[in-house]
């Protein structure tokens, strides 16, 4: 897999994708997010190590779940939280991103949570700022915590991540949870397939590292992890399948497709689900499912960065 | 303003480049009243003018001044954006002493009033040639042909949607048909925007990576082969505006083959940077059409070294900041360019890749030929139009040396070899360069 090497970033202040980390970083991420799990479990939730920083979440494109978590996340780690929506619709584009950073620049915050519907656009408003900034999602391009979220549960399930046979399902061509996780299980020694339509396949795919695969069977077969997409039913601008009906016969998981699939498979979602779309309720509920505890790691996973990175911001002081 | 010189001026000494005749070689050019009247190695047989002010040419070469067949301007409408003054400014910092200028201006060219607005304009307030394009259609709208007998009695020199590219066929066809009893050049950028759709760089693994939507080859190569099977059945002078890809070269070198009047054009950029430099969504690389392969640049070279690309344009396009300071998806594309088409293009002659009168050739003589220009030569009774550059000399293209009103340079601190040192127009400096 060669991805291209100007994606690298400035690892140590931003978290901008999964691109341009070690897989000793991951790894490091990884362990501290473990520690982050027994404080979520714990009657007193709080931390105090964030105490008197400020977190600012924009989200430029709407999302209750990825939001409330980088909430959670900033509070149980004792910072002051601020989350500011800004509806697609009022923004006139890149200008009011370049003004939206300078804005929020001046208020001081000591780190920025953006997602973008705009591949790249979260890189572009790191540029802009002086405070550390992560990526909650940018276009089609990278979602780093989702992936780091995905390798935790992965990694408390299967004990490691070396090895296992991850097939990743559905709409690859327009997701950033598949590119930011096929970069992380590639790092970290997985054998990452995909399985999707051509149409929904991004050009180029079977250079980036994966196995590609046209039916769900074979996909499957002897799979230690099956990674649902979300069928980004409002991206499709166009005719990428003939109908929900068609996509869910041949890509929805289900007991019949599942069943190629080793016996103790993992089966991930990102959410929001569209049940009945790329996933029947009963898989989603169902005793292999981990889809819930990909939440729980969220939290966990988002506190690990926020506590990385403003160690780090406080280092370079 | 483009007075001829009073005096006589000799050039000493220079390297003469001029492949309007294959001549290389250190001679004397003699100008008077805004002309050539000798020029080459045995110039000064007849004696040096009396009177004559002399430019000593050592160690620089002399070209005719280059022809940049494909210039946008924001005037009239987009003046923020560059004036024509604003433009031939740039133009003259850059060795360039003629641009076509492109007809998507607001109001658009496509009537003798407007192409005459800009000639007067040019006049007014230009230091280099201006010569107008005009649209294909009334408005640019692909329905209407424009009046294009009268518009080149009104000295328009091509004719060209601009950025768009007509999608009707029988339209084309017509408008081809039309154009060809008036021997019209139609010149026309090939972009199928419904194949591309969202598509905002070369589709293929890199666009993957960065999660941009691509544009496929085959939406450059489909209508180009569609245009081309029209120039075969109207036998009129088609001109492939920009092509990209190897696969355009060929198809463009087939229709050489069968004897069609068509010529092709690429511009600089896409013969020194592919989809890689875009790297972490640089907006200024956003192109149209995009920044291809680097197999894809290669064939564009060995194009143009064979033939079937016939010139280089700069393609400048000046753009808001504002406009290209967004996200990579949200951005405009072009890249001004008038400054860097000579140095950008000497790259390929100090690489080794292209003989140094042939990359002239492509900006002096051949497009002064594909307009119809008396320009792009050195010979004797040319106008004086000619640019002295030093070949070798290093430079880096920083921001503040930017002349565009617009800043968005694709090439922004490259480093070059061959800076332009003076630039003539009729006769007359138009540019001297600092030191």
């Amino acid at each position: 897999m060669t991805a291209p090497a100007p994606l690298s970033h400035a690892a140590r202040r931003h978290l901008l994708g999964i691109q341009g980390l070690s897989p000793q970083d991951i790894t490091a991420l990884l362990d501290l997010a473990e520690a982050e799990v027994a404080v979520s479990r714990q009657t007193e939730k709080k931390k105090s190590v964030l105490k008197g920083r400020t977190q600012i979440n924009l989200f430029f494109e709407s999302s209750t779940r990825t939001q409330a978590s980088f909430e959670l996340a900033g509070k149980r780690l004792g910072a002051d939280v601020m989350n500011m929506s800004v509806a697609s619709s009022s923004v006139k584009k890149g200008e009011t991103l370049i003004d939206t950073a300078m804005t929020l620049n001046a208020m001081q915050p000591d780190i920025l949570v953006v997602r973008h519907h705009s591949a790249g656009a979260v890189a572009l408003l790191a540029q802009k700022v002086a405070c550390s900034v992560v990526n909650a999602g940018d276009g089609a391009h990278e979602h780093p915590t989702q992936a780091l979220l995905d390798a935790l549960t992965i990694r408390r399930h299967k004990g490691r991540i070396a090895r296992l046979v991850v097939a990743i399902c559905g709409d690859v061509l327009h997701s950033r949870v598949a590119r930011s996780n096929i970069i992380l299980l590639n790092a970290l020694g997985a054998e990452v397939r995909v399985v999707a339509p051509s149409t929904l396949l991004p050009s180029g795919i079977e250079q980036m590292g994966v196995t590609v695969f046209r039916r769900m069977d074979e996909g499957l077969k002897g799979a230690d992890v099956v990674m649902m997409l979300r069928l980004q039913r409002e991206r499709m601008e166009g005719a990428f399948i003939p109908s929900v009906r068609e996509y869910f016969r041949y890509f929805g998981l289900d007991a019949a497709k599942l069943a190629h699939a080793k016996p103790d498979a993992l089966v991930m979602h990102p959410g929001p689900m569209n049940r009945g779309v790329e996933i029947a309720s009963e898989i989603a509920d169902g005793p292999m499912s981990v889809i819930e505890e990909q939440v729980e790691m969220g939290v966990a996973v988002r506190m690990a960065v926020i506590e990385t990175l403003l160690d780090m911001a406080g280092d370079d002081r | 303003m483009i007075a001829a010189a009073n005096r006589p001026l000799v050039i000493e000494k220079a390297r003469i480049v001029d492949p309007s005749r294959g001549l290389d070689a250190v001679g004397t050019i003699v100008i008077e009243d805004g002309r050539i009247i000798a020029s080459g190695p045995d110039a000064l047989n007849q004696g040096r003018p009396e009177g004559a002010d002399v430019i000593d040419g050592t160690g620089l070469a002399a070209l005719p001044g280059l022809v940049d067949a494909r210039v946008f301007i924001g005037e009239p409408g987009g003046e923020h954006r560059e004036t024509i003054a604003s433009a031939s400014d740039a133009a003259a910092a850059g060795g360039v002493t003629s641009i076509l200028t492109m007809p998507d201006t607001n109001p658009v060219v496509d009537d003798v009033a407007i192409a005459e607005f800009v000639m007067r304009a040019a006049r007014d307030t230009a230091c280099v040639n201006v010569f107008p394009a005009a649209a294909l259609t009334k408005g640019l709208l692909g329905k209407e042909m424009t009046e294009i007998g009268l518009l080149a009695a009104a000295g328009v020199k091509a004719f060209t949607e601009g950025r768009k590219t007509l999608s009707d066929p029988a339209l084309i066809r017509r408008i081809m048909t039309y154009a060809r009893d008036f021997d019209a050049v139609v010149m026309h950028e090939t972009h199928d925007a419904a194949l591309a759709g969202r598509g905002v760089m070369n589709e293929g693994l890199f666009a993957s990576w960065l999660g941009l939507p691509g544009i496929p080859a085959e939406a450059e190569i489909i209508p180009l082969e569609r245009d081309l099977r029209l120039a075969a059945l109207t036998r009129c002078r088609y001109h492939a505006a920009k092509i990209s890809l190897g696969e355009s070269a060929s198809v463009v070198a087939a229709a050489k083959r069968k004897g069609l009047a068509v010529t092709a054009g690429v511009s600089v950029n896409h013969l020194s940077l592919n989809e890689n430099d875009i790297g972490e969504y640089r907006t200024y690389l956003r192109l149209s059409p995009p920044l291809r392969r680097e197999e894809d640049r290669q064939a564009m070279v060995a194009a143009l070294a064979d033939g079937t690309i016939d010139i280089i344009v700069s393609s400048h396009d000046p753009q808001d900041t504002d406009d290209k300071r967004r996200p990579f998806a949200e951005a405009e594309s072009g890249a001004i360019g008038l400054e860097t088409l000579l140095p950008a293009a000497l790259r390929l002659y100090h690489v080794g890749d292209l003989p140094l009168l042939r990359i002239v050739e492509t900006m002096t003589a051949a497009p002064a030929k594909l307009l119809g220009l008396d320009r792009g030569t050195l010979q004797p009774g040319a106008p004086a139009d000619i640019a002295l550059v030093d070949l070798d000399r290093p430079f880096v293209f920083t921001k503040d040396e930017i002349r565009s009103r617009s800043k968005n340079s694709a090439f922004e601190n490259a480093r070059f070899a061959g800076q332009v040192l003076r630039t003539l127009v009729a006769g007359r400096t138009v540019f001297l360069a600092d030191d």
